[in-house]
């Protein structure tokens, strides 16, 4: 009985703050997308010709986004049936975008006006079986072109 | 020391190429951070100690790449990729490779 309170405690507070934080975090995603979108980020190998000779330099942007216990309850569901798991679709997306966006800050501290050869890098933290952390680690990493 | 992942850089010529060379760092979790860490597989978020932590590893992964490029002579390397794998529950490894060249 105890351990079914305590299982209903956690699935309604991952549900409460979760949604607050994926909420708050979307929000931020959107508004700092809108700040940066000065600085292009392009996967092409080369840099455009018609850009002047510049510097360059490696920038690097990364995040470890966990997901919530309610999400994971809800993936785990999914698991039986099959079929798009939404729960981790968000995680990625906003593990994604927030990766890029650190890459943009950090080429706007250089000084940069594009990011280009952009590579995106995923892979998922474990910690063992029986508490096994639901988490992403995103990278990503480009060279910029800086203005001399 | 120039690291970039592009493989020609504007308006400078490749004089000599010296070879691929690497780094990597395998780090562990402190027990601290793994407590958070379980707190926030609650609510959800960012887990801030391990982007420091992974942040932290991948720069001294670069750190050992750059040390090699200059012990052959180079003055930059080229094309740097990364790459992140899990070896055992609660290590990771963080490596860093690329092509150490000279340049005019």
């Amino acid at each position: 009985m105890a351990d079914l309170i305590i299982f209903l405690v956690l699935l309604a507070m991952g549900y409460g703050f979760g949604r607050y934080a994926e909420a708050k975090h979307y929000k931020s995603i959107i508004q700092r997308e809108a700040e940066f979108r000065d600085i292009p980020v392009v996967t092409s190998k080369f840099p455009p010709l018609t850009k002047p000779l510049s510097d360059v330099e490696l920038v690097t942007g990364s995040v470890v986004i966990s997901v919530d216990y309610f999400k994971r309850f809800i993936a785990g569901l999914r698991n039986l049936v099959g079929g798009r798991v939404t729960a981790y679709e968000t995680l990625l997306d906003r593990a994604r975008r927030e990766a890029i966006l650190r890459m943009q800050e950090e080429a706007r501290a250089f000084g940069g006006y594009i990011i280009f050869n952009v590579k995106l890098e995923t892979s998922s933290i474990h910690k063992g079986r029986k508490n096994s952390i639901g988490a992403v680690e995103v990278l990503a990493y480009g060279t910029v072109l800086i203005k001399q | 020391m120039l690291v970039t992942n592009i493989e020609i850089i504007p308006g400078k010529r490749v004089k000599e190429h010296l070879g691929l060379v690497q780094g990597s760092s395998v780090r562990a979790k402190h027990l601290g951070r793994d407590i958070m860490a379980g707190l926030k597989n609650i609510f959800g978020g960012e887990l801030k100690g391990y982007t420091e932590l992974l942040q932290e590893s991948r720069e001294e992964a670069m750190e050992r790449m750059i040390q090699q490029a200059e012990a052959v002579g180079a003055n930059a390397v080229l094309n740097v990729r990364f790459s992140t794998s899990s070896i055992a529950a609660g290590a990771a490894e963080l490596f860093a490779y690329g092509t150490a060249v000279v340049l005019e």
